[in-house]
């Protein structure tokens, strides 16, 4: 057992865990915050996304006492039922999902992937390695690969977040 | 009611509110998006105790002995069930009793041996891969389906002939005679499978993630040796399914064993490789068509015989030739299954049993036959579009197929489409366009539902149907709004539970169509009571925004209600109609591809379906289900096999690494246009089945685009580089 602390949206956290907890582990079993998902435990599906001081990673691929001092940020953080983000309605009105299950995921994933878009990080189909990447539609879809859903709402996704792209 | 009539009435069309068919958001949405949907691992069920299952490492044999001691003695370790109900194999859909149990018996490799139990997920995972076990593997494994020394059995009630095919085929102008595989898939829902288990005295409570909760309920009771009274199971959100969760798997009967005997609650959760290796696969098939046709393309004749493979003691046998029965025409024709008894993880339901590889094989064989017969393969489709079924004497209930195709093909530009393939070329990209029909049988199931108008006015629907993605939440929601006039947030409706009226379930493409129905019926039940109310007619009757209108007057349905609930059950049962007709959903796939002329790697550029399936009820949760099954036949095109490895049938690829099913880069913005049509047979409500027939012939449009850019002809699934690379130059 170990002591860490964790700062998940905005409040710390102290806590004792295995150290065989993962990131995911924790934040679902010991601080009972379900709505980051597990979908394989392997950094296979993208479904355990949060943002960890910003950036996006798989929680099911890191430890927990990995994390100490460090600022998480679950779909929890993003927005409640009645407090929905830009990309939460996006979601909701584009239908960006069927069973939810890969959807905190894809939501938080895609709210720091527009960050990513605009600090000018290229990807595997930007025409250019140079300057902030186009929104287009390919962009998304590449930059969101790493989230699956077999449900397979990707149309509805990519349409999600182009809205909410455009706008910001 | 029992459907016996055509149901003319098209009640739904009457009404006011204006619900019934629009694209409106999911009622669940904010909960699904915000995280606080509840799925089967997150009750918080206090004092849980965490199992882990353990895997048979052979695949055939049995277990001698299990070291219990040294894992007990282990860190937290609290038990190691090794209990004779342990289940053997998943639950079949509506199998309504106890699977293959005993797990001491081992029939396939990772068939779950013993649940080891500990005071968290870490110890009890721990525990599992520590467990020792000496067991007595016996070498005979069978693995291929189509070895000289397989086992098969042909059950005579899955063989049909009319007339002769051999002579139609030695008389035909044009033939076509080709096998076609399809290798196993996994169904791969987000959500592994989990149950938390729950005694009070001798009740339980189940939390899980299951996909038909009335056979559920009895599965699990039988299994336990308990009575189904005994049994209530929650499943508010489900994962995903695509029939992964239609039976109960064996986390259910591990978790509900183990927490007896701990006297504390116990969640087990299947991992992603025991997902693969431990609940169900599509079996893999090979395929033999036989066409036969004239010299204007009119088929005479039609051969489809099939091998497919499942455990020694399984009933289930994917049903490939399903859709041959009737979707084209031919007098002669013969239909066939096989079934090879292999020792490789249970074979059952993944999205679309029977159609999504039978009718895909059978849109390549067509697409062979057009270029034998030199027809445009949208032409021989219309072509062979027959009358009545070609098997029965019965007529087709609604069937918008010739308009499916032809709207198909003017909306996607078919006429662009050069008949020789390997003519256009951008870049290193050859660009070719395929098509293929699609078909799939409607069902409708016994369901039931309560509804409650309460004296505020609002309503509540409550029936143990589930939501797995499919749109139950909304559906159920916007009829009852729609035939008792309030808007959808006066609307509540509760399901995933089996204290609640017993449904169809999410199964078959049948649970929007049959569970709709049931509610439909209780709102008729309670617009009737209204009526007696009013003193008039239920026609003259028109509910809309809380006032019940008659005869040109206005009454507040709160003061008629005067302090008054009504309630009622609305009871939907399948009837004459399912065989005096014949009911299936149709369409139309398009695609373009492009297959890169040096690496054989193919791209997805557009693709197009056109679906007629009756009602449809929301729009936009409808044209999701298409996009679903349309993009599940886009990962069976191109990428999805599960890999066996021959000597021991191990799953090679178990983890969504491996199993490539497609990302958001494979698939492009897609296209759906549905077709405005109302199915009296079907249902009371004139709808049918959508979920699955988006996957129905979806990757032969692909396969067919693929020929047609490169002139590669790919027989066996999934279309992958090592296959069409020798075709290129
Ligand atoms: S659960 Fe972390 S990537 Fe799948
Ligand atoms: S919504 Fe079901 S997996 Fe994405």
């Amino acid at each position: 057992m170990q002591t860490l602390n964790l700062q998940v949206n905005g409040e710390t956290h102290e806590l004792s865990v295995d150290v065989r907890t993962t990131l995911l582990d924790a934040l679902r079993q010991h601080l009972h915050l379900n709505g980051t998902k597990k979908g394989c435990d392997h950094g296979q599906c993208g479904a355990c996304t949060v943002l960890v001081n910003g950036k996006r990673i798989n929680s099911c691929l890191t430890l927990a006492v990995m994390h100490d001092g460090d600022e998480i940020t679950t779909i929890e953080g993003l927005g409640g039922s009645d407090t929905l983000s830009p990309m939460q309605k996006a979601f909701v009105k584009h239908d960006g999902f069927q069973c939810g299950y890969c959807t905190p995921g894809q939501i938080c994933s895609a709210t720091a992937m527009l960050d990513e878009i605009k600090e000018g990080w290229p990807s595997y189909v930007s025409v250019s390695l140079v300057g902030e990447p186009e929104l287009t539609s390919d962009e998304i879809a590449e930059r969101m690969s790493g989230n699956l859903c077999r449900c397979s709402a990707y149309p509805n996704i990519v349409d999600a977040i182009i809205e909410v792209g455009d706008k910001s | 009611m029992s459907m016996d009539e055509p149901d003319t009435r098209r009640r739904l069309d009457d009404m006011a509110q204006g619900l019934i068919g629009k694209p409106l958001d999911r009622t669940e949405g904010h909960l699904k998006v915000s995280g606080t949907a509840t799925y089967a691992h997150e009750w918080a069920v206090a004092d849980q105790a965490y199992g882990v299952l353990v895997r048979a490492p052979f695949a055939k044999g049995k277990i001698l002995s299990i070291d219990k001691a040294a894992v007990l003695a282990m860190d937290g370790v609290l038990a190691v069930i090794d209990d004779d109900r342990l289940l053997r194999n998943p639950a079949q859909g509506t199998a309504n009793e106890a699977p293959v149990q005993g797990a001491k018996d081992v029939v396939y490799l990772g068939q779950p041996i013993a649940l080891v139990v500990a005071e968290s997920f870490e110890g009890a995972r721990h525990g599992a891969q520590s467990l020792s076990i000496e067991y007595d593997a016996d070498e005979s494994v069978a693995i291929d389906p189509e070895a000289s020394d397989a086992q098969t059995e042909k059950p005579d009630e899955k063989q049909f002939s009319q007339g002769d095919v051999d002579q139609a085929m030695q008389e035909a102008a044009f033939t076509v005679d080709q096998v076609y595989r399809t290798p196993g898939h996994n169904s791969a829902a987000m959500e592994p499978h989990c149950a938390i288990a729950q005694w009070e005295e001798n009740q339980l409570t189940l939390y899980g993630s299951y996909q038909m909760l009335k056979y559920n309920r009895n599965e699990l009771a039988d299994s336990l040796g308990i009575d189904a009274e005994q049994v209530r199971i929650i499943s508010r959100y489900v994962g995903g399914g695509f029939g992964s969760k239609l039976g109960i798997a064996p986390e259910a009967v591990a978790a509900a064993i183990a927490a007896k005997e701990l006297q504390r609650a116990v969640c087990v959760t299947l991992s992603r490789q025991q997902v693969f290796e431990a609940v169900m696969r599509r079996s893999e098939t090979r395929q033999h068509f036989q066409l036969a046709a004239d010299k204007d393309g009119v088929l005479t004749g039609l051969s489809h015989v099939s091998l497919v493979s499942n455990l020694p003691d399984e009933t289930f046998a994917e049903p490939v030739g399903q859709a041959t029965h009737f979707i084209y025409g031919g007098e002669n024709r013969r239909i066939g299954l096989e079934v090879a008894r292999l020792n490789k993880t249970c074979a059952g339901s993944v999205r679309a049993p029977g159609e999504a590889v039978g009718v895909t094989a059978l849109e390549n064989a067509m697409d062979e036959l057009a270029e034998a017969a030199g027809i445009d393969p949208l032409e021989l489709r219309l072509l062979n579009i027959p009358e009545k079924d070609p098997e029965q004497d019965v007529s087709f209930s609604s069937r918008k197929f010739r308009q499916a195709l032809k709207q198909g093909a003017e909306a996607f530009g078919w006429e662009k489409r050069q008949p020789v393939p390997g003519q256009v070329r951008e870049g290193e990209w050859l660009i070719g366009m395929g098509m293929a029909s699609a078909a799939r049988v409607n069902v409708l199931m016994q369901s039931e539902a309560k509804v409650t108008l309460s004296a505020d006015g609002s309503v509540i629907v409550e029936t143990d149907m589930t939501d797995i993605g499919t749109g139950s939440y909304t559906i159920l929601t916007q009829i009852a709004g729609e035939m008792l006039g309030v808007p959808m947030n006066r609307v509540e409706t509760r399901l995933g539970d089996t204290d609640l009226p017993s449904a169809s379930g999410s199964g078959g493409s049948w649970g929007a169509s049959s569970s709709g129905s049931s509610v439909f019926l209780a709102c008729e039940d309670l617009r009737e009571q209204l009526c007696r109310k009013l003193d008039c007619q239920s026609a003259d009757l028109t509910l809309k925004d809380g006032q019940a209108i008659v005869r040109n007057r206005s009454h507040d349905l709160v003061e008629l209600l005067g302090g008054e609930s009504l309630q009622a059950v609305g009871i939907i049962e399948p009837g004459e109609t399912s065989e005096n007709v014949r009911q299936a959903t149709f369409g139309a796939h398009f695609a373009e591809v492009a297959v890169n002329a040096t690496t054989g790697e193919t791209r997805v550029q557009r693709m197009l379906g056109v679906f007629s399936a009756g009602r449809i009820l929301n729009e936009k949760t409808a044209r999701s289900q298409c996009y679903g099954g349309m993009i599940f036949g886009i990962g069976m095109a191109l990428t999805e096999e599960l890999l066996h490895d021959p000597r021991d049938g191990h799953i090679v690829n178990r983890d969504l690494g491996e199993y490539h099913v497609p990302v958001n880069l494979d698939v492009p913005q897609l296209d759906v246009i549905l077709l405005d049509e109302r199915d009296d047979h079907a249902s009371p409500i004139q709808a049918k089945g959508i979920g699955e027939l988006g996957i129905c012939g979806a990757a032969a449009a692909v396969v067919n685009a693929i020929y047609n850019a490169s002139g590669a002809r790919v027989r066996e699934y999934p279309a992958t580089l090592d296959k069409i690379l020798p075709y290129l130059d």
